[in-house]
């Protein structure tokens, strides 16, 4: 059951991607391009987004568990360290860089071209190199 | 700005929002695509590697189905490979170290009021707004 609303949330959020332009990386970076042909879209997509969400909050404040018997996610502890603060960073240039995120990337990814592929490898080697990072922490 | 984008951007944040609100209120997660994603590369979600699979298999197939069916719309993608790779890499590395992107942080934190995710958002603007003011707008790059 969890994999098929996994599977059925993932599809919807795509399609959402697809239809608020979000997959168009010159909407993307006209978002972030204050000093030319600034685009507002992304707000308006954010904004539908995340209003759906205060009142998904609300309800999930009211409940004990979630519908399939999972327990809520807690709050991350609001601590503002360096990790954070330098990967939002880093995420923030290579962002504007192309005009993806994760989510778009995935999106695109059947049918962006060998660019979409391209980004999604790196993306995706960009997360084993972090992973090795930590090991090497580790040791 | 064209007119109409921004109807499509409500349709499609209230859409993004849906599937946001489904995976907490019914599968009790948050529902950021770096972390789901992350979670399969470095094992860190071995335990709900199914049920990530299958997010990303649906985040990947249905797009390709609705393109397949309304016609496929331009994404715009830069050609320039130097750039994808350091993008890619840059988006990648920088979603684990800082824990979320844009639907993690953004969407999940900012609705919940949490710090962080209101800081990180604040962040991706002000390095995301230099970056294309010194590549674009500087040095013509991008």
């Amino acid at each position: 059951m969890h994999a098929l609303i996994s599977f059925l949330t993932g599809g919807l959020f795509g399609a959402g991607l697809l239809v608020s332009g979000m997959t168009d990386t010159i909407k993307v970076q006209g978002w972030l391009d204050y000093f030319s042909a600034w685009n507002p879209t992304l707000a308006f997509v954010l904004g539908g987004a995340i209003m759906s969400m205060l009142v998904a909050w609300r309800i999930a404040a009211k409940r004990e568990t979630a519908v399939l018997g999972n327990a809520f996610p807690i709050a991350s502890p609001p601590i503002l360290d360096r990790n954070l603060i330098g990967g939002a960073a880093l995420f923030g240039f290579g962002w504007a860089v192309v005009g993806l995120c994760p989510g778009p990337a995935m999106a695109v990814l059947a049918w962006g071209g060998t660019e979409a592929i391209v980004f999604f490898v790196a993306m995706v080697a960009g997360m084993t190199l972090n992973r090795l990072s930590a090991r090497k922490a580790n040791a | 700005m064209i007119s109409g984008d921004w109807i499509y951007g409500l349709i499609g944040g209230l859409m993004i929002g849906t599937a946001v609100v489904i995976y907490l209120l019914v599968s009790g997660w948050i529902m950021g695509a770096s972390g789901i994603l992350g979670g399969l590369i470095d094992g860190s979600g071995r335990a709900t590697a199914v049920e990530r699979g299958s997010f990303v298999g649906g985040l990947v197939l249905i797009p390709f189905v609705v393109a397949i069916l309304v016609g496929a719309p331009a994404t715009n993608i830069t050609p320039n490979m130097a750039l994808l790779v350091i993008g890619g890499l840059a988006v990648g590395f920088g979603t684990r170290i800082g824990n979320g992107c844009t639907s993690g942080h953004g969407v999940c934190g900012i609705s919940h009021f949490s710090k962080r995710g209101i800081v990180v958002k604040l962040v991706y603007l002000a390095t995301g707004g230099v970056t294309l003011l010194v590549l674009r707008h500087g040095l013509g790059w991008v």
